[in-house]
């Protein structure tokens, strides 16, 4: 039986599909079975940030209304092979998604990998719900910024209302992933440092995720950045957030992106 | 750029912090039980627009939780000329706007 993990947020565009996408592969490298799941229906975007954009054929609603097995409908990856793809429907109503549907298909992912993760819309409606509706565990993304850690915050209350587990009375395991980091700006004090987001959120930290240009570079190349580039500073971070997640203890440091000399003097000139 | 403004400390994340802790304390209060309250006030609205003629704003509900004994406390300003003319027995409830 594999453990249902939901990548949320509340606020749209804080990370939750590059998250999705670097931990899965992550995980899948790491050799765990993973499949990653679009719930954003109208506006998928896994499928792009992973370079699966034209393989697509059948989707989650597909799967859920019964035209298509799960296992035609997933994806898998090219360059990981215990990684794959189920991506949302760009054309179809959202609607079409049922709490019965979507528990189904939870439920054979479930047997089949030892991974399944959500990939949650935005906002707090029933797109968001229905992806955290059958999670075990939670990966709560967020910036340090005050919208986001608001929006967080809400949604860590949604995880402990709305869901399967909160239902049956148990708790979903809650974990901070704070993503687009920047220790300089943070020890200028110009930005939340991650023990402020911590003390308000008050959820166990699972990474810092730096801010970085490898994150564009990879979703320009299609490609999870654990996977595009491995020793990247955000690959690296996620790594170890994905070895947390499978229960090994790792410290948590910044990693930083290693520049020469010359990156140095002028790496900030070009924007 | 001027020279001091290189060694003022510009420290805006500190503000933040603050102004995210206060914010929060009250989010978390009042979604905590709103829930319940609005649901209780909208039901209750219904009940008695069957019978009386009754303003929305008329209907106060407080919830109060205390260690031991929680209290709910329903508070309904009745006009002198409230009732509605006959018993109206599965009458459609209506809610006017003003009484």
């Amino acid at each position: 039986m594999g453990k249902v993990l939901v990548v949320t947020s509340g606020k749209g565009g804080v990370g939750k599909t590059t998250s999705t996408a670097s931990l899965g592969a992550a995980l899948a490298r790491g050799g765990e079975n993973v499949v990653v799941i679009d719930f954003d229906v109208g506006l998928r975007n896994l499928d792009l940030v992973m370079g699966a954009e034209r393989r697509v054929v059948f989707d989650l609603i597909n799967v859920v209304q019964g035209d298509a097995k799960l296992a035609q409908a997933l994806i898998r990856d090219k360059r990981i092979d215990t990684l794959s793809l189920l991506p949302a429907s760009q054309t179809r109503d959202k609607d079409a998604l049922t709490n019965e549907g979507v528990d189904k298909v939870i439920a054979e992912a479930r047997e089949k990998f030892d991974w399944v993760i959500c990939d949650s819309p935005a906002g707090i409606e029933r797109g968001a719900l229905l992806a955290m509706r059958n999670a075990d565990v939670a990966v709560v993304v967020t910036n340090p910024e005050v919208s986001s850690v608001r929006d967080s915050d809400r949604i860590i209350g949604m995880l402990d209302s709305k869901t399967l587990r909160a239902e049956k009375g148990e708790q979903v395991e809650k974990h901070l992933l704070v993503t687009r980091y920047d220790p300089g700006r943070a020890s200028r004090n110009e930005m939340l440092k991650v023990d402020d987001v911590l003390e308000i959120l008050s959820i166990p930290l699972l990474g810092i995720i730096p801010e970085s240009e490898e994150v564009l570079r990879a979703s320009n190349m299609g490609a999870p950045v654990t996977l595009n580039n491995p020793d990247s500073a955000p690959a690296r971070a996620y790594f170890d957030a994905a070895r947390r997640l499978k229960g090994e203890l790792v410290d948590v440091v910044v990693p930083l992106d290693r520049k020469g000399l010359i990156g140095r003097l002028f790496g900030r000139r070009v924007a | 750029m001027n020279l001091m403004s290189l060694f003022r400390k510009r420290s805006s994340a500190p503000v933040a912090r603050d102004r995210l802790q206060v914010l929060l304390a009250h989010e978390r209060s009042v979604i905590g039980k709103s829930d319940l309250l609005a649901t209780l006030q909208e039901e209750i609205l219904a009940v008695l627009a069957r019978h009386i003629t009754v303003d929305r704003d008329a209907v106060q509900i407080k919830m109060d939780r205390g260690a031991s004994v929680s209290t709910l406390e329903i508070d309904v300003e009745v006009p002198l000329n409230a009732s509605k003319a006959g018993p109206r027995p599965g009458g459609t409830p209506s809610v006017p706007a003003s009484a």
